[in-house]
């Protein structure tokens, strides 16, 4: 299905995932507008989101089915395998998070159903990011989802912490956003436009490889993204609100927010910029950075929670290396590793929440102690998070890891590959501890832990988080061709070339 | 006209905003810097409007909106904050730490 997007059918066709998303979302929002105060409310809130998020996902699978594509260049919005599979990923995210919320939401006595609208528009900021063909509806897509995230880190408003999480995560998110935008406006001021591939075109037909203008505008949207995606040295925020913020919340903005910002600045570097090779070896140090710091400082957290959010800026490191090589394969194994980081970390941090009471920032390492007779499922859970976050073979994590580890050594990046390898033996020290704890220490006291309990819903996540994880260790073939295929549509295909009008 | 001149002054006005971001400790004077980051860009679009055509100045329009959004959220947080401490000095906002 070839669609043409200079006529509002097409349009309309292109934009459908969003459009059917954002109309949920209103519905949604006259819903909580009369019906925002009993226990009963928020479960029916959630319950349309629930089937929000599904039907958008049937949306996506429907345009993916018929082989939607763009007739001639895609203005604003791509309209791609890439787009398609990064929306599953949010939307699965979201619904993984959406489960997870549902008691929580009711054990911390949080009934405000709002919370789910603002979980939509987030959505749909995300969507429109992975999607973006445009810088300027990248940086629409991004405030919509930071500025609802912003509302979400502080959801808890008697919590001081929570509070003080938003305030810190607002301030360094618009000062980004800034960073971004200037960016923007600098490579608009260098190639007259602002549409990616259009941008590609003219980097490599007016030889702007060297152009100042280009190149200060390239790097500032390098720091404002390194700040979304909390890579060292721009990642000072991320372990405090990841702290603060509600525990599903963090799971959201740890795996949701974070695959979004990486989504859309893959889909920049290798469409806009393929040929101005100056942010590859940007992007490695930023990796080798991300990935040496995340983990050494990981090693000192006894806190699980900001151990968890320690070790996801280590993952973004292994991340930044899938996207330093810039090949198809890196692609795909960038996509492979987004859907396992996903899996995982939204598996952990909603063992986590079932743990805890009141924001869970006090849960420490030792606390797990006997966890494995207890809750014998629970641990086993959390046991397979660990391991998969470690990178243990037979987990997906381990297969996401392998992946970029190849695709790192196709293109030569031999220090990329084996930083990668050192820094995951490190990560050890830090995942194996919380194992050994659950599995060979005493509970301390009787009781430890009869206050934990996983809810039905939250229960049905993990599972689905924890089957993923043992599912895509063994048989990743599946996923995989998956990504390869999608890897191939990212590339830009420079066909013809536009002058800027007015030079 | 005047092209290097207020891109230029872009320029400045950016660099005085990140700085003041980096060295004030109000959260509202933060905010306030941030937002004069944001005018700094929106002038680089008007600037480059006289020559890359009328793109530049819509994109200004859509900054401002997203500004204005921003700082709906943004005062609401710091009122949030308030609340809780008495105080918007982010030397006395340090429950979060290590």
């Amino acid at each position: 299905m070839s669609l043409d997007l200079s006529i509002p059918r097409g349009l309309l066709l292109a934009l459908l995932p969003e459009l059917v998303l954002t109309g949920w979302a209103m519905i949604l929002l006259l819903f909580v507008a009369w019906r925002h105060r009993t226990t009963r409310d928020l479960r029916v809130a959630g319950g349309i989101t629930a089937v929000a998020l599904v039907t958008t996902a049937a949306t996506v699978w429907w345009l993916w089915w018929n082989q939607a594509g763009v007739a001639g260049i895609a203005q604003m919005v791509a309209v791609d395998d890439y787009r398609w599979v990064t929306d599953w990923l949010f939307l699965g995210a979201a619904g993984l998070t959406v489960l997870v919320s549902f008691e929580y939401l009711e054990r911390e006595r949080l009934l405000a159903p709002e919370y789910y609208v603002l979980l939509l528009f987030a959505v749909i900021g995300m969507m429109l990011m992975g999607g973006a063909e445009d810088l300027m509806v990248l940086f629409l897509g991004l405030e919509l989802m930071s500025i609802a995230v912003y509302v979400l880190a502080g959801f808890d408003r008697r919590n001081p912490r929570a509070a003080e999480a938003a305030l810190k995560y607002f301030l360094i998110g618009a000062f980004a956003s800034g960073f971004l935008l200037y960016g923007i406006a600098l490579i608009y001021g260098a190639t007259g436009t602002t549409n990616l591939s259009l941008v590609g075109v003219q980097v490599d037909s007016l030889r702007l490889g060297s152009d100042p203008m280009l190149l200060i505008g390239l790097g500032l949207l390098l720091v404002g993204f390194a700040f979304k995606v909390a890579a060292v040295p721009f990642h000072m925020w991320a372990p405090d609100v990841y702290d603060g913020a509600p525990t599903p919340v963090t799971a959201f903005m740890a795996t949701g927010v974070k695959a979004a910002a990486f989504a859309a600045l893959f889909r920049v570097l290798t469409e806009a910029f393929p040929q101005a090779g100056a942010w590859r070896e940007i992007v490695a140090g930023l990796a080798i950075l991300t990935m040496v710091a995340g983990n050494l400082v990981a090693l000192a957290q006894r806190s699980l929670k900001r151990m968890l959010a320690y070790s996801s800026i280590a993952h973004a490191g292994y991340l930044l290396v899938a996207v330093a090589t810039g090949t198809s394969a890196g692609t795909a194994a960038f996509l492979v590793y987004l859907v396992a980081y996903t899996l995982m970390t939204l598996g952990a941090f909603a063992l986590l929440a079932a743990k805890g009471r009141g924001g869970e920032s006090d849960v420490l390492i030792d606390d797990l102690a006997g966890l494995a007779s207890r809750r014998p499922w629970l641990a086993f859970a959390l046991a397979v998070c660990m391991l998969s976050l470690l990178g243990f073979p037979g987990t997906a994590g381990f297969i996401a890891k392998w992946y970029i580890l190849l695709a790192a050594a196709g293109v030569g990046e031999w220090l990329l590959a084996a930083i990668l390898v050192l820094t995951s033996v490190v990560s050890a020290g830090y995942y194996l501890p919380v194992i050994m704890v659950m599995y060979m220490k005493p509970e301390p006291f009787e009781q430890a832990h009869t206050g934990v309990k996983l809810g039905r819903l939250a229960g049905v996540a993990v599972a689905a988080a924890v089957a993923g994880i043992l599912y895509f260790g063994v048989r990743p073939n599946g996923l995989l061709d998956l990504a390869k295929e999608t890897g191939v549509g990212v590339k830009p295909v420079p066909t013809f070339t536009v002058e800027p009008s007015g030079r | 006209m005047l092209l290097g001149p207020a891109l230029a002054v872009s320029a400045i006005l950016f660099t005085l905003g990140v700085a003041g971001v980096l060295l004030r400790r109000n959260a509202i004077v933060i905010f306030m810097c941030v937002e004069l980051m944001l005018n700094a860009v929106n002038l680089t679009f008007v600037a480059l409007a006289q020559q890359l055509g009328i793109s530049g100045q819509i994109f200004v329009f859509f900054v401002m909106a997203v500004a204005a959004a921003e700082a709906a959220v943004g005062l609401a947080i710091i009122l949030a904050i308030f609340r809780h401490k008495e105080t918007v000095d982010l030397r006395n906002i340090n429950l979060l730490k290590g």
